[in-house]
């Protein structure tokens, strides 16, 4: 199948003739995303929407293939060197830090943070609404603040894309809604790349985003979320939704 | 958004394999000093001597087999009532203090339980004076092969019946409610719901006490009474301390070895792995639990279980209350084997924890990064070699291998720190692993994608998480460094002794008393070394 050109020809994320084999699944990914756009990841359980992720996030290695970000060719890159931010459904936050400390470790590792540190600090757990509950440990926060501390962490960092791996799937459905107004907020304000794992296809209607449906490794739709029912992919897109 | 702080290209091999260098170089370190012992004894032990296997050497052998087997099946067989009845009396009161009292013999340095039980059953002890008031005729001799049992049962009955008692806590609970709602008998539970898991744990408990006891040393070194019951063990010590006859040292050293590595081979292949987790341990509600010939089973197996374990430390206790207290604390002797036991110990579980962390954050990586499971496993059984090398074994070859340069008496405390920090490998790999894997399945993938690596990543991941564990790991390799009586007999003198040493010079010299008084106070450092150390290492949290 063929992938829709960047709209505005800036690259984002690149996957090119990327092989990954895990088990007994041969997944193949050919994948151009467009910088500043938003791609939902959706399909059933092991089709392959998490390592997609993970081989952007640089977790996984592929044994074929490259994937570029931004351009630049990602092959020996570490993840904590690549222009990527990930936000995962649990796991997110280390418990013994309070949520300033969760977050400032996206900015440095040092224990005494500089005034424009403290500035950058500062701004994110403002714009995610968590100023008053900086010095909490993320046992005394709620689901969603948990992952709020996570987003202002990635906001801090100031990566170009932002890999989304199903972060919000605990939380109830109103929750949610708030949460994903959130990431599309702050993709508009920071011109992100965001790629979002989801299995609440329902809640992404109408924002007019890209969508990859997978199913057993391999990408069966990528284009305009409006359009999946209509396209090739429909018969399996309506087995996994149950229709 | 300004992107670009942190290089993009880093050397592939670097991040992706920095983390196993360190661990593998450990494991290098450690078979490479294992086989130069090794190599040693057998450079030393020609064949046309080696294969002389005379009365002597076949005697050894032969006891040495038996007392380890009696031992084991002795210790085992008893420890399974009393298993059974911790886990029968589930809304006992004191039941979580009798099952912390199990595990006192894990902290109890050999030496002070060998004299505990001698002040109990010697001849001047309590039964003997409490016999010859009731004007009963001859006395109750405690050396000899039952003096050996006793001991080993004081010693592994508990620790036996606290891994049956993990096993049977593994027992699902719908299992209980079955029974209860189909009244089976207590006869019917044992067959049909307790039976199957104690076949699949007690192989392997019987296992790892029969190898406990057949490298036993201290035990039957002071309780054996003599050259006809001495094990392998203590024949290599006798060879090299008291005859200097170093090929017959080899040759023993080379039955022990291969001795224990059909029993670790044994071990493996038997069953399911035990596993000690006293948190699993949690109380169950069993319908045999009221039966009347429960009851009396029951108390009767914890009664006897807590006078095996509790008589001889009270009689300890009522000798040092009696004896010379004051005049054994002021005496310079007492107070530089402290200091020396102090710094063996420290250096010891020091040592072992740096070296079981560097073999388990490799095999970790390989683990989690590589996905190389049996790679990780292998590094892991490497580092618990020395479960097959004895201690008296690996002691010998390091003598033999150092000799040559320096005089292996004037190093002994190296040998022995070194020595005793191998010997707790098997503790570090054992409690820290599970803990250590839990913080990369936890924390791995936050940490990459942060970039936070070696002490970044030991302060804010791995640290927090294994904290716990590694105080508990600390503490108990200090501890059995701090009063281990092994391979300080073979390289130890007056100026070198250890506190473990000079309990067993004072106990040779039949300065009885004062022999009851160090090891009082062996027994309350240790105690305290041990709440210490896991304390302010492992922090509030228990493992």
């Amino acid at each position: 199948m063929n992938a829709p050109e960047p709209r505005d020809g800036r690259e984002g994320v690149t996957l090119q003739g990327v092989r990954y084999s895990y088990e007994a699944m041969q997944m193949v990914f050919d994948l151009r995303l467009a910088a500043g756009s938003v791609t939902a990841v959706l399909g059933p359980s092991g089709a392959g929407k998490s390592t997609l992720l993970n081989l952007v996030a640089g977790f996984d290695r592929p044994d074929a293939g490259t994937i570029a970000i931004l351009g630049r060719d990602m092959a020996g890159v570490p993840p904590g060197a690549r222009p990527v931010t990930s936000v995962f459904q649990e796991g997110n936050l280390f418990p013994h830090l309070p949520v300033w400390r969760n977050v400032a470790l996206g900015i440095t590792r040092r224990r005494r943070l500089g005034p424009e540190e403290s500035r950058r600090l500062d701004e994110a757990l403002s714009r995610v609404g968590l100023t008053a509950l900086r010095q909490r440990l993320p046992s005394e926060l709620s689901g969603g603040e948990r992952q709020r501390v996570a987003l202002a962490r990635a906001l801090v960092r100031q990566r170009p894309v932002l890999l989304l791996d199903e972060p919000f799937a605990a939380l109830d459905p109103g929750l949610r809604a708030r949460m994903l107004d959130l990431v599309f907020a702050l993709q508009a304000e920071r011109d992100l790349t965001v790629l979002l794992v989801s299995h609440q296809p329902g809640e992404l209607m109408g924002r007019g985003i890209d969508v990859i449906f997978l199913d057993e490794g391999e990408v069966l739709y990528h284009g305009p979320m409006a359009a999946l029912r209509r396209s090739a992919a429909a018969p399996a897109v309506a087995r996994y939704l149950g229709d | 958004m300004a992107f670009g702080a942190q290089p993009l290209t880093l050397p592939t091999w670097r991040s992706r394999w920095a983390g196993t260098i360190p661990g593998l170089a450990v494991i290098a370190l450690l078979l490479a000093v294992l086989a130069a012992g090794l190599w040693a004894l057998l450079s030393v032990a020609t064949p046309a001597r080696t294969l002389r296997l005379d009365a002597y050497v076949g005697g050894v052998v032969a006891f040495s087999l038996l007392q380890g087997t009696l031992s084991a099946v002795l210790s085992v067989g008893l420890a399974v009532p009393v298993a059974r009845a911790l886990f029968r009396r589930g809304d006992f009161p004191l039941r979580t203090l009798l099952v912390r009292l199990m595990g006192l013999p894990m902290v109890v340095p050999t030496i002070v339980g060998v004299i505990a039980i001698v002040v109990l059953f010697g001849r001047q002890g309590w039964l003997n004076q409490a016999w010859g008031a009731l004007g009963l005729g001859g006395r109750i001799d405690i050396y000899g092969l039952h003096g050996i049992l006793l001991a080993h049962l004081f010693f592994n009955l508990p620790f036996a019946a606290r891994l049956i008692l993990s096993g049977l806590a593994t027992i699902p609970q719908a299992q209980w409610r079955q029974a209860s709602q189909l009244g089976l008998s207590g006869w019917q539970v044992l067959r049909w719901i307790e039976y199957p898991v104690l076949r699949e744990v007690i192989p392997g408990i019987l296992g790892i006490v029969f190898l406990l006891c057949f490298t036993s040393f201290a035990i039957v070194l002071a309780l054996g009474g003599g050259p006809p019951n001495a094990t392998l063990e203590v024949a290599i010590y006798q060879a090299l301390r008291f005859e200097f006859d170093v090929t017959r040292a080899a040759l023993l050293a080379g039955i022990q070895l291969l001795l224990c590595l059909g029993a670790y081979a044994a071990i493996l292949a038997l069953g399911r792995p035990v596993e000690s987790d006293l948190a699993a341990t949690a109380a169950v509600r069993r319908p045999d639990a009221d039966a009347i010939t429960a009851r009396i089973v029951d108390t009767v197996a914890i009664g006897l279980a807590l006078l095996l374990l509790l008589g001889p430390l009270l009689a300890l206790a009522s000798r040092i209350a009696g004896g010379p207290l004051v005049d054994v604390l002021a005496s310079g002797d007492l107070w530089a084997a402290t200091a020396r036991s102090l710094a063996v110990g420290t250096a010891a579980g020091l040592l072992s924890l740096v070296a079981g962390w560097g073999i388990l954050t490799a095999a970790r990586a390989l683990r989690q990064v590589h996905g190389r499971p049996g790679l990780a496993r292998a590094a892991e059984l490497a580092g618990s070699m020395i479960l097959v090398v004895p201690p008296m074994v690996l002691g010998a070859g390091l003598f033999l291998a150092v000799r040559g340069w320096i005089d292996p008496f004037a190093a002994g405390l190296l040998l022995v720190v070194l020595v005793n920090a191998g010997m707790g490998l098997p503790f570090m790999i054992r409690i820290l692993g599970p803990a250590l894997d839990r913080a990369g399945r936890r924390y791995g993938r936050l940490s990459e994608s942060l970039g936070l690596r070696r002490w970044h990543r030991l302060v804010y991941a791995d640290w927090p998480e294994v904290r716990a564990s590694a105080g508990l790991a600390l503490a108990l390799v200090i501890c059995l460094s701090f009063g281990d009586f092994g391979v300080i007999a073979l390289f130890g003198s007056s100026d070198t002794a250890t506190l473990p040493f000079l309990l067993y010079e004072r106990m040779g010299a039949y300065r009885m008393d004062e022999a009851a008084v160090i090891a009082g106070w062996l027994l309350a450092l240790c105690v305290l070394l041990f709440v210490a150390v896991e304390r302010l290492v492992g922090g509030r949290e228990r493992a």
